[in-house]
């Protein structure tokens, strides 16, 4: 029985990871920096808490967050792409854009600093811990994102084509590969899938609340890195770092260990990863880089 | 061999073609013309604007003027997916291939075969199969393309171009980084692709290839188009004055002065014993090399690029850890020594990549002239820029550095100069052994032959000096003596008077090796 709620809380835990680090792994291996995962998991949340609110309906909710993510994604995407601009720099110029961004509506929409009205979500409430994840439509969705995600990169032309710009967008480009179009796309899925990953952070809690996202997006990027770039091995990277949580919650409970000791192990699997423990590390090549 | 009858249409046709980049015109007023079915040479000096033409003419980049015509239809402007779509098909000077896909993923890139929605990837691999054994281009479709050698993936980039079906094959210095085999066997390709209707265009500044294999010729000089000739109708003297705009003494004249030679002192001046030194990739990319170089000796090092010059160099200069093995400067050992400690016992070096080892390309002329010597242009606690000066003058005027302004950021020098500047700063300091890498590489014609007479008077004056070049030519111009590197071994060393290229090409491949 403990294992077993033990599992669950890493499942529900592990969500908004899935999507993010899915969405991360693709347009990383684009080329594209994706240290803003945070800020569209932050814009997603809260544009689908707005959604909820106004809508009644966490369906509609759910294209509310993903129009969100998608917004914050086109900034992203039009400020490195076309205008070339540092990917890291724009990156947490859009995490600290949608912290401001979230907060002035916040207090505009709700007159609240802190947090959002309760907004309905997917499933009962009072339902136990399993029944809350199976009946949340969100779980099975962020579950199927990575072996989708994996196909589209390992099996599709598109996915080749991420790649070969990821890598080497000059030999993409001298083979008629538009190198700018498929790093768009990259991104604005991204975007969508990391805004996916807020809103169910959102729906899951039935409110927003100021920077909910807590560092999540960066936790996602650490799984794309401690995955290689490589969306299966990138989730199981999330459901380890999102297992080590729930022992850290576990733990805080008995008191064992300090919680922050234990609460730095995503961070210390991520350096322990790329510093090459865990077989050898390497970025795509173009990762960072404009297209000429 | 005898041309295919030509039709009045040229194959290509490029007229008035102007390219600014930023200050810099790449071509101003360039032209070509190719018939249907020949080899057609691009010749020029470095930074002449063969590739930037070219470049044009594939779709690559927009010309800023002028009109590109290819089977007598105007495509001036065109994009790369057009210029494919119509048969022309580049093979770049840095391939073009990416490195953690497959050879068929890099053929078949950006015209995948498709089914039900999703890549084709055994499709793919028979298509590059069956073409790979049409052509004569062996490559296994299924390695990485990582993993193969540079004469492989050489032939991974003309699959690509046929794959495409080109009919208008732009090859961009095919042969720089080839061995002698392989150069024979890039020719016997290029041949038997010609026979089936495909017009070739060569861009190359090697005048060997150009007399061998071409018909005619197109030659460019600062940007423009000066010449146009036939092969059978000039003489490599004839290519290289157009080229140049002057006459130049070619290579392969004199080669080690036999006078020299003879007065040679015995002794040690540059040694290396039994030396390992681990690669990036490879554990033992030197591995176990010995070679002893007398005072006023050259001993050339040739060999494909990749097979261990580079960490062998690295190594030698103080800029690598060694493994095991011991390197010796005039008799002392130095194995251990920092770069600074390796320059005050004598070593001189002038690297490999003067981008990243040799310049700094922000700094001025003059400061780059005293790089790693500016501990000794000290006045108190400040540096002495008069000093500085001085010998910025002076080597400005010895080494010919063009334009003679010492305060010029030395990315703004022509390739030629830039390195002059590197071959200034490590001859005109105090040494006794010197390592030249590549020490003509991305240079022109001119300076090519200054920077020779250089090293040989070095040699003359009792230097002892390594050349490691991947330019066979230029080993066999300069040493006195011949080494092959292969897989990280010297497979053998041979003095001047028993080597050229029928002897060394073997072990260039490694079908022969005989371990010293």
């Amino acid at each position: 029985m403990a294992l077993l709620l033990f599992l669950a809380q890493t499942l529900r835990i592990a969500v908004p990871y899935l999507f993010a680090a899915g969405g991360g792994a693709l347009a990383e291996r684009s080329g594209i920096v994706s240290l803003s995962l945070e800020g569209y998991m932050l814009g997603g949340a809260f544009t689908a808490a707005i959604g909820a609110y106004y809508t009644n309906s966490a369906w509609l909710a759910l294209m509310c967050g993903v129009g969100g993510g998608l917004v914050l994604a086109g900034i992203h995407a039009i400020g490195t792409i076309r205008f070339r601009a540092d990917q890291v720099v724009t990156g947490v110029a859009i995490n600290l854009f949608a912290v401001g961004i979230t907060r002035f509506f916040l207090q505009l929409a709700f007159k609240s600093s802190s947090n959002s009205p309760r907004v309905p979500g997917f499933g009962g409430e009072n339902a136990g811990v399993w029944l809350a994840l199976v009946s949340n439509p969100l779980v099975w969705l962020g579950v199927a994102a990575i072996p989708v995600l994996a196909f589209v990169v390992h099996r599709t032309t598109f996915g080749l084509r991420v790649r070969a710009v990821g890598e080497h967008p000059d030999a993409a480009t001298s083979v008629g590969v538009p190198v700018n179009r498929i790093r768009y796309v990259a991104v604005l899925a991204s975007g969508a899938l990391a805004a996916l990953g807020g809103s169910f952070l959102a729906l899951d809690q039935h409110q927003f609340t100021d920077s909910m996202t807590a560092g999540r997006g960066f936790i996602a990027l650490a799984a794309v890195i401690f995955g290689r770039w490589d969306p299966v091995r990138a989730g199981f990277a999330c459901l380890l770092f999102a297992a080590a949580e729930t022992f850290q919650i576990r733990l805080q409970a008995a008191q064992l260990i300090p919680s922050q000791f234990v609460a730095m192990i995503p961070y210390v699997l991520t350096i322990i990863a790329v510093a090459g423990v865990v077989g050898r590390s390497v970025p795509p090549a173009a990762l960072g880089r404009s297209a000429d | 061999m005898t041309a295919p009858a030509r039709t009045p249409v040229p194959a290509v046709r490029m007229t008035g073609i102007v390219k600014r980049f930023g200050a810099v015109l790449a071509n101003r007023d360039a032209g070509i013309e190719v018939a249907q079915g020949e080899i057609h040479a691009l010749v020029g000096e470095n930074g002449a604007g063969k590739s930037t033409l070219m470049k044009i003419l594939s779709g690559m980049q927009p010309a800023d003027a002028g009109r590109v015509e290819v089977g007598g239809r105007d495509v001036t402007g065109w994009t790369t997916a057009q210029a494919i779509a119509a048969g022309v098909g580049m093979v770049h000077q840095h391939f073009m291939l990416v490195p953690t896909l497959t050879v068929a993923e890099n053929v078949v890139l950006g015209r995948e075969p498709v089914s039900v929605g999703t890549f084709d990837r055994a499709r793919a691999v028979r298509d590059v199969e069956e073409l790979s054994k049409q052509s004569g281009l062996v490559v296994h479709p299924e390695r990485l393309v990582a993993d193969l050698s540079v004469g492989e993936a050489q032939r991974v980039e003309i699959l690509k171009t046929l794959y495409r079906g080109a009919r208008i094959l732009l090859l961009d210095e095919p042969t720089a980084v080839l061995s002698p085999p392989e150069v024979a066997e890039l020719w016997g390709v290029l041949r038997r692709v010609r026979v089936a209707g495909t017009t070739i265009v060569l861009i190359t500044h090697k005048l060997d290839e150009v007399m061998n294999v071409t018909e005619r010729i197109t030659v460019m000089r600062h940007g423009e188009t000066v010449a146009r000739m036939a092969t059978s109708e000039t003489t490599p003297e004839g290519i290289a004055r157009a080229m140049v705009g002057r006459d130049v003494r070619l290579g392969g004249g004199a080669p080690a002065s036999a006078g020299a030679a003879a007065a040679k002192p015995a002794g040690e001046g540059l040694a290396v014993h039994n030396l390992m030194v681990r690669g990036a990739r490879v554990e033992k990319a030197v591995n176990d090399i010995s070679f002893s170089i007398a005072p006023g000796e050259i001993l050339g090092i040739a060999g494909v690029e990749g097979n261990g010059q580079t960490e062998l160099l690295e190594a030698m200069a103080g800029l690598r850890p060694v493994t095991a093995g011991s390197i010796a400067i005039g008799g002392r050992d130095v194995t251990g020594a920092s770069v600074r400690a390796r320059g005050d016992a004598g070593l001189s070096h002038i690297p490999e990549d003067r981008h990243n080892r040799g310049l700094i390309l922000e700094y001025s002329v003059a400061d780059n002239l005293i790089l790693g010597l500016q501990h000794r242009y000290v006045k108190g606690a400040s540096l002495d820029r008069a000093a500085i000066e001085a010998n910025a003058a002076k080597q400005i005027a010895e080494f010919d550095i063009r334009p003679a302004n010492p305060s010029l950021a030395v990315r703004a020098l022509s390739g030629g100069n830039q390195q002059k500047v590197v071959i200034a700063r490590e001859l005109s300091r105090d040494f006794a052994a010197l390592i030249a890498a590549q020490p003509t590489r991305g240079v022109d014609v001119g300076a090519i032959e200054f920077i020779h007479d250089a090293l040989r008077r070095a040699r003359d004056a009792g230097k002892a000096i390594l050349l490691v070049s991947a330019e066979l030519r230029e080993v066999l111009d300069l040493s006195d003596r011949v080494a092959v590197m292969y897989g990280g071994r010297l497979v053998v060393t041979l003095p001047r008077s028993g080597a050229n290229e029928d002897v060394l090409g073997p072990y260039m491949t490694g079908a022969r090796r005989e371990v010293a």
